[in-house]
């Protein structure tokens, strides 16, 4: 579903190349979990399948169902299916959440052709699967993310993904910040999605997440490039070794 | 849980705004001119054009002394030229300072009389002149208030008011809602008392032009101890070429009373700037409250910066009484050149004054604009928020004073002014004239200025928004709490404006 092909992308602004030749696919009804150091390229991977400015794609290409995401603004790329969880939720003053959310679902809606949900639909479903987070009315109605602790921050970018029931789910380090329950209730949400229409992108620094999100594969990405790709085990082998072997390995 | 159903209700709004705002499409959607007969004085000012204008609305002697005394002060005063706008030189004697539909020579007795075009012109506009509920217009069973609400309209057509509704079941409260030239025919012991009391006719230059040739406005007395049972409002509408606009408005709350007053303003798109130079005056008595809301959305040119209202606005609000009360929210999205200060003198002690104001500047407007909070009593309070939204190559002023008398003692003023950046052509000033005379009182002062962030923009398109509809709606986040100070409908009709004001102001 989500074909990424030799992507290199440099900055905008300045000369410097950060992706460099990134290859992956993600089929629909698979989890692919991307780990790797600091720095090596994984927020500006997930910036530039969701449409942020300020990078360059030099060569390569992206495509989701067939559709070249790269020739896309954000707001279409979001209405073909792209969500992105961001590592940093943005706070908005003044706007209400569930505006915010209601606003955000309605505007897919519209972009695919498809009736507004009615606001007593909306409601319904929003209170039912922001409880489920753990989301309570309070935090329905305050402004988006102002004031939010960093777990619900993140627990707020799970409702929203629930609310817009994208076909490819990129989430950015969902698991940092979170406390042991938080993270339980976040990997609940995440696989009460999971189903064969959609794909998933967790990436993670870390094996606890994928205790209860169980990926299909895993990637290692360094320096721009996907180095190294295998099963969850992958995954355990960074936990209790970091990636100095790995690296040594493919270099 | 009335708070909860309200902001309910609001949420449903930000949607319908949206909405509302794709369907409009185009940018200033009142642009339309109404094709009727007028009748004109002829251009230019001088005794004989206020005597005319004086003539035609029947007026007893002592007004058109009052409006050629008016005219003599003018004569010797100078146009203001400290705010910080810039437009070129009035010829103030080259515009027509009076005109009226050919069909409102004979006063229609009643609103089934008045020229079909000119009740179709308002239809249009939004404002049905016929007495039904206005409903708040939301959709959707939760978030729709149960009933409907009534609203009052006077509509002023360029210089004259074509009718008002509501007259009789206002008048079975005792509330007397009707035009200012009405008033003074009918009312002129309260004409009299009170007009001129809270903008002395030499106030200003265009207090004291407005004073010589003011044609028509609203008058509002809600004698002691009644709240008014409906909101008022008047519809200003600029119609006729190179006519000025000079209403005049007087509302005066009696002891104990109560009264919610609206004000929409809209015009022509046409390629010559036209001035509009109004005189609100409020007088507010012993524990009576008054709030008084604009949605100023006069034409403010196109995106060339030809063309516009140049709106030039004296109000003032003069809290007589001890713990009387006023609250100005202004929405000024419209006109090329603003040059308005609602302020309020807190008179009584106890008194109480508050300012709400967004201010949007797009493309060439310019827009000074603030407030005056003049604390004379004990223990007055006031409180500012300003909001401030500049684009393209606009320039967005704050102007405000806050003055604690001698004895004024133990005030407090609290004052809250924030700008907002669209693109880095614009500019946003924030000039606060503070006066301290006593060592009792406090002011506080917060002033904020920031861009629109990209981050924000970039989450809200992530989410599926166009840049549009992110622009709005983090711009309407900023101002939010400015809208919520506006009566139900007009939070609607602002929070439309403030997307459709700032159209093409990003990409
Ligand atoms: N706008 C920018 N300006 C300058 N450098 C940038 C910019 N965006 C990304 N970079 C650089 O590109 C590299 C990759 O950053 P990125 O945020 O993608 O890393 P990451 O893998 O997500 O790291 P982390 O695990 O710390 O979140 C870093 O060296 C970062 O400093
Ligand atoms: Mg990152």
């Amino acid at each position: 579903m989500l074909e990424i092909k030799n992507l290199h992308v440099k900055l905008e602004e300045e000369d410097k190349q950060i992706l460099k030749g990134v290859d992956l696919t993600v089929d629909a009804g698979k989890v692919h979990a991307i780990m790797g150091p600091n720095g090596s390229g994984k927020s500006t991977l997930s910036y530039v399948l969701s449409g942020r400015d300020g990078y360059e794609v030099t060569e390569g290409s992206a495509s989701l169902g067939g559709e070249d995401l790269l020739e896309m603004e954000p707001e279409e790329r979001a209405a073909a299916g792209v969500f992105l969880a961001f590592q940093y939720p943005v706070e908005i003053p003044g706007v209400g959440n569930m505006t915010f959310l209601r606003t955000a679902v309605n505007a897919q809606r519209k972009a695919r052709g498809e009736d507004e949900l009615s606001a007593t639909d909306f409601l319904k479903e929003v209170r039912a699967k922001a409880k489920a987070l753990k989301i309570d009315a309070d935090m329905l109605k305050r402004p988006v993310n102002v004031g939010f602790s960093g777990g619900e921050k993140k627990r707020n970018e799970i409702l929203q993904m629930a609310m817009l029931e994208p076909k490819m789910c990129i989430l950015d380090e969902t698991d940092s910040g979170l406390d042991v329950d938080a993270m339980k209730l976040v990997a609940e949400g995440v696989n009460a999605l999971r189903d064969e229409g959609r794909g998933f992108l967790v990436i993670t620094h870390y094996q606890r997440l994928l205790d209860h999100i169980k990926p299909d594969v895993v990637h290692i990405m360094a320096e721009g490039r996907i180095v190294k790709s295998g099963g969850p085990e992958l995954a355990l082998e960074v936990e209790n070794n970091g990636y100095a072997d790995i690296l040594a390995e493919v270099n | 849980m009335a708070a909860l159903d309200q902001t309910q209700v609001k949420e449903g709004v930000d949607q319908e705004t949206v909405d509302a705002v794709r369907e409009v499409g185009g940018a200033y959607k009142y642009g339309w001119e109404t094709e009727i007969e007028m009748e004109y004085a002829p251009k230019g000012v001088n005794p004989d054009i206020v005597r005319l204008i004086s003539d035609k609305n029947d007026e007893p002697e002592w007004m058109t002394e009052w409006r050629l005394a008016a005219f003599e002060r003018w004569t010797k005063m100078e146009e203001p030229n400290w705010a910080m706008v810039n437009y070129p030189e009035i010829d103030f004697q080259n515009q027509y300072y009076y005109a009226r539909p050919k069909s409102m020579e004979e006063k229609p007795k009643s609103l089934d009389e008045v020229d079909p075009k000119l009740l179709a012109t308002y239809e249009k506009l939004g404002i049905p002149l016929k007495e039904q509920m206005i409903l708040a217009g939301v959709e959707g069973a939760e978030n729709a208030p149960a009933e409907g609400r009534k609203v009052a309209v006077d509509a002023v057509f360029d210089s004259v008011s074509v009718g008002t509704t509501f007259q009789k079941e206002l008048k079975e409260a005792g509330v007397i809602f009707c035009s200012i030239s009405e008033a003074i025919k009918e009312h002129p012991e309260l004409v009299k008392k009170y007009l001129g009391s809270v903008v002395p006719v030499s106030d200003n230059f265009y207090a004291t032009l407005n004073s010589a040739v003011f044609s028509d406005g609203s008058f509002v007395y809600v004698p002691p101890g009644v709240r008014c049972p409906m909101e008022l409002s008047t519809y200003f509408r600029i119609n006729a070429e190179n006519t000025g606009q000079f209403e005049r408005t007087l509302i005066i709350a009696d002891k104990g009373s109560y009264v919610s007053y609206l004000e929409g303003c809209t015009a022509p798109q046409r390629d010559t700037a036209q001035l509009h130079a109004a005189v609100v005056e409020i007088i507010i008595e012993e524990d009576a409250e008054v709030k008084y809301s604009t949605v100023q959305n006069w034409f403010p040119g196109d995106e060339n910066g030809k063309g516009g209202i140049y709106n030039f606005v004296t109000k003032r609000a003069d809290c007589r009484g001890d713990r009387s009360k006023v609250m100005w929210t202004q929405v000024e999205t419209g006109s090329a050149v603003t040059w308005k200060y609602p302020s309020c003198i807190l008179r009584g002690d106890d008194s109480q004054g508050e300012f709400y104001s967004i201010a949007i500047a797009n493309n060439y407007q310019q827009a000074d604009t603030g407030t005056k909070m003049v604390h004379l009593g004990k223990n007055t309070k006031s409180r500012i928020v300003s909001k401030g939204i500049s684009a393209g190559k606009a320039q967005n002023t704050y102007r405000g004073l806050v003055a604690m008398h001698p004895k004024a003692k133990d005030s407090r003023n609290y004052t809250q002014c924030d700008s907002l950046l669209i693109g880095d052509k614009c500019g946003a000033h924030t000039v606060p004239y503070i006066e301290v005379r006593n060592n009792s009182s406090r002011v506080e002062h917060e002033a904020t200025t920031s861009k629109v962030d990209d981050d924000q923009l970039f989450y809200c398109r992530q989410r599926g928004m166009d840049e549009e509809e992110a622009v709005a709606l983090v711009v309407n986040g900023f101002c939010k709490d400015v809208l919520q100070a506006l009566p139900m409908e007009f939070a609607m009709e602002a929070q439309q404006l403030v997307a459709i004001s700032l159209e093409g102001s990003v990409g």
